[in-house]
């Protein structure tokens, strides 16, 4: 098997439990103890109130799509196969937007609103990362 | 800001030759548009107490290099949101007598360094599914105005279009060859919707704005240009994106340009030219919607039939802008609206110009309304 050679994701310790959860199949946000607010990425308070108090939750993995854009240019030697490649935004149903992948080709009829489901691809060992396909 | 109305006054521009100089480096470029700049205003070099450096290395060393010792010093970031919120500090130094000469430095060698934008080195969080770049996330915002509005991708070429004509008529700019819409519809694609004629240029160059209170002002060689109002609103709880807002900063654009125009006692209607931050041509349909030069959504039919071009109601970059003239990241757009109202502008001067109006709709939104002295 040939090394892979796309970006790894980055070691902020902050993010180390979403990829976690990813490699165990569970897309998460942090949230706030204190006042439930969710967001992503994450911090180390609160955006809202400011508590430390910060924990991981799953999330239902149901996404609208927003936008999308199509990369004819790798901006990285590891993408060099893939162009041109689709990177998608989508707010999950819990709130937060994420930049992510569609976990096939394009969707035939792209449009903003398009009710999309996370699955997950297992793209090493090590790391899980979470993409998104038309919620059937 | 309302008391600093006609407060502060710019009085002396000065800019590089744009391009490719691998021979220089950026102290070198910045002191070209400073010497460029004093010579500009006859003001005496050592009057200057007050040094404002962006996108230089060092600020210390650019004040040895031009033998300053000033009582106030700003080192800025090499951000393109920089040159208003500068003039803001200016404008607040000079009128609290911390300075009473201040000039601004901005250099950019990332032509000749062959400097990139996108896949940085440090990882970013979104580098795993291959999203990276400024130009990425306006794309992204693009399609969602398109989604959201129906705006389209040859409207938007009205922009490119507009500027390239600007430049064509500008001897300092980079890129003077005429572009049709059709030219921008058949560019290679870099990350669509947007492809390379709705990129800023990457060149090296150097740009300084010396300004001063309008009482001082009078005694300097040219007639001053006033700064008559400004405004600003930063985004950043929701910049989780970088360079990138779901709204497309209306509500800051909005904000920023209400209390320019508020403190200015002008509307959009008065504005006679509009300079327009224009990393990426979407921006500037942002702009004008949050600056209520059209309705929310209206953009793109805005700018059809060549409504940003000389000669049509709004003239908008006339220098041709970060697409065609040069990429100074603003600054060399507020020095040509210093040009404009001065009448310095040659071809591509707006007759009877009088009020002018600099936006940068970011993360860090400005807006500057300059008239005459």
């Amino acid at each position: 098997m040939s090394a892979y050679r796309k970006p790894l994701p980055s070691d902020d310790p902050l993010l180390a439990p979403f990829w976690e959860n990813a490699k165990a199949h569970r897309l998460s946000v942090q949230c706030c103890r204190a006042c439930r607010d969710r967001h992503f990425p994450p911090g180390p308070v609160c955006p809202k109130c400011l508590s430390e108090d910060q924990e991981w939750e799953t999330v239902s993995g149901r996404a609208a799509l927003v936008s999308w854009v199509r990369f004819h240019r790798a901006y990285w030697d590891g993408f060099v196969g893939d162009v041109p490649y689709d990177v998608c935004l989508v707010a999950l149903e819990e709130g937060p937007l994420l930049l992510s992948n569609f976990s096939g080709p394009m969707p035939e009829d792209p449009r903003a609103g398009l009710p999309l489901e996370v699955v997950f691809d297992d793209v090493t060992d090590a790391f899980t990362l979470p993409k998104f396909k038309v919620a059937p | 800001m309302l008391i600093l109305k006609n407060k502060v006054a710019v009085v002396g521009v000065g800019t590089t030759a744009y391009g490719s100089f691998p021979e220089i480096d950026d102290y070198g470029l910045a002191a070209r548009a400073f010497r460029n700049a004093v010579e500009d205003c006859g003001v005496d070099k050592d009057k200057i107490d007050g040094l404002l450096c962006c996108r230089i290395p060092s600020y210390a060393r650019m004040g040895e290099i031009l033998g300053l010792d000033p009582r106030w010093t700003i080192h800025m970031p090499p951000h393109g949101r920089m040159s208003g919120m500068a003039i803001v500090e200016a404008m607040l130094a000079l009128e609290t007598g911390a300075a009473d000469y201040v000039a601004l430095l901005y250099a950019n060698i990332g032509r000749s360094r062959r400097v990139n934008y996108g896949g940085e080195e440090l990882a970013g969080i979104w580098d795993p599914w291959g999203f990276t770049s400024p130009g990425a996330a306006h794309a992204m915002m693009l399609r969602m105005h398109m989604e959201r509005f129906g705006t389209t991708t040859r409207q938007l070429g009205e922009v490119s279009v507009a500027f390239r004509r600007h430049a064509s008529l500008h001897p300092d700019a980079v890129m003077k060859k005429p572009i049709t819409l059709d030219d921008h519809a058949a560019a290679r694609p870099i990350v669509e919707p947007l492809r390379l004629l709705d990129y800023c240029l990457i060149n090296d160059g150097a740009v300084c704005i010396i300004l001063t209170t309008a009482d001082r002002a009078r005694d300097l060689r040219k007639p001053p240009v006033l700064i008559s109002g400004v405004g600003a609103r930063d985004a950043f709880s929701r910049s989780a994106i970088s360079n990138f807002d779901a709204d497309f900063w209306y509500s800051e654009t909005r904000e920023a340009g209400e209390a320019a125009y508020r403190m200015a006692g002008v509307g959009p209607s008065d504005v006679d030219a509009l300079m327009c931050y224009d990393n990426f041509s979407p921006t500037v349909l942002f702009s004008l919607e949050g600056l209520g030069f059209c309705g929310r959504g209206e953009a793109g039919a805005f700018v059809e039939g060549g409504r940003l071009q000389l000669g049509g109601d709004l003239p908008t970059n006339t220098d041709g802008g970060h697409l065609s003239n040069s990429y100074m990241q603003g600054w060399a757009l507020n020095v040509e609206a210093v040009r404009q109202l001065r009448g310095e502008c040659g071809e591509r001067q707006v007759a009877g110009c009088e009020v002018v109006q600099y936006v940068a709709t970011t993360p860090c939104t400005r807006s500057v309304i300059y008239t005459r002295g």
